[in-house]
């Protein structure tokens, strides 16, 4: 099953990177640019068949080691 | 007494920091990040680089490695744990140390001497050093800006000028026990006057010190 993950640094957390695109959005005239954010996307393939079993085992990867969670809040999607 | 400096697959500080603490009379010895056994050792290093390429995050990956569970085990039993630069990623990644690194402020590597005052005498890492003691020593990193949302981490060195955004100007945290410590600049990287400063020594001797027989 295909499964996508993402995985969101938390709006109080700093984002260096997504300040300097918001700046470089500017410079070519996007004024209307009020924040960037520079978040990750996993896309993961999974085996199995239950959509649920599958969600929870990928929770799991996430907590264990895909998001930080100092940092970072993560959403998945199991594909229908 | 010996200490273990471990080597994951990326890192490329290790072999400073053991002919440091060799140089400063210290025991030191190279162990590959499979390790599974570290009852031979009284203390650990983990050495700048780029574990694992820093993929996913700094230290992520090296978290999982053998030899960390061993260096789990001996921060619990109070023996002196240090992480330098890519060293202090991986401490937080395992939750030895509160908080994680992201990119500097101004999204540029800084790789430049910097000036550090102590500001805490209480660790591994500064106790035989003084409060108020100005180190001048090298910072070499991208994501080198600590942040901590949960404010428990201790602050033992902070930075003069904060060249990467760290919270509390931090260039070095130790935990609550002051036995495992994360440093952002080198030590290891001012140890001689042919490298342009001998202000790290006080750090690595602060490190020597802590250790006492397993």
């Amino acid at each position: 099953m295909k499964v996508t993950v993402t995985i969101d640094r938390r709006p109080e957390i700093a984002d260096p990177e997504g300040t300097t695109v918001k700046r470089a959005l500017h410079d070519l005239g996007f004024i209307e640019t009020n924040g960037v954010r520079m978040d990750r996307v996993v896309h993961l393939e999974i085996d199995g068949d239950d959509p649920v079993d599958v969600e929870a085992r990928v929770e799991d990867m996430c907590k264990q080691l895909l998001a930080n969670p100092v940092l970072e809040d993560f959403k998945v999607r199991v594909e229908k | 007494m010996k200490t273990a400096v471990i080597v994951f697959p990326g890192v490329n500080c290790e072999h400073d920091v053991v002919h440091t603490l060799k140089a400063l009379g210290g025991e030191a010895e190279l162990v590959w990040h499979r390790e599974t056994d570290l009852s031979d050792f009284d203390g650990v290093v983990l050495p700048g680089g780029f574990a694992h390429g820093d993929a996913l995050r700094t230290g992520a990956i090296a978290r999982f490695s053998p030899a960390m569970t061993e260096v789990t085990r001996m921060a619990g039993e109070g023996r002196p744990i240090l992480g330098i630069c890519n060293g202090w990623q991986v401490l937080c990644e395992s939750h030895l140390l509160p908080g994680a690194h992201i990119a500097n402020r101004d999204m540029s590597f800084v790789c430049r001497f910097v000036d550090t005052e102590v500001v805490d005498t209480n660790s591994i890492l500064t106790r035989t050093a003084t409060v108020g003691q100005r180190l001048r020593i090298p910072l070499n990193s991208y994501e080198g800006a600590w942040v901590d949302p949960s404010d428990s981490g201790r602050v033992v060195l902070r930075y003069i000028d904060n060249p990467n955004g760290s919270q509390n100007r931090a260039a070095a945290v130790t935990n609550v026990a002051g036995n495992v410590a994360g440093v952002m600049p080198h030590p290891e990287r001012a140890t001689d006057h042919l490298l342009g400063s001998t202000d790290g020594n006080v750090l690595l001797e602060g490190f020597l010190h802590s250790l006492v027989p397993a």
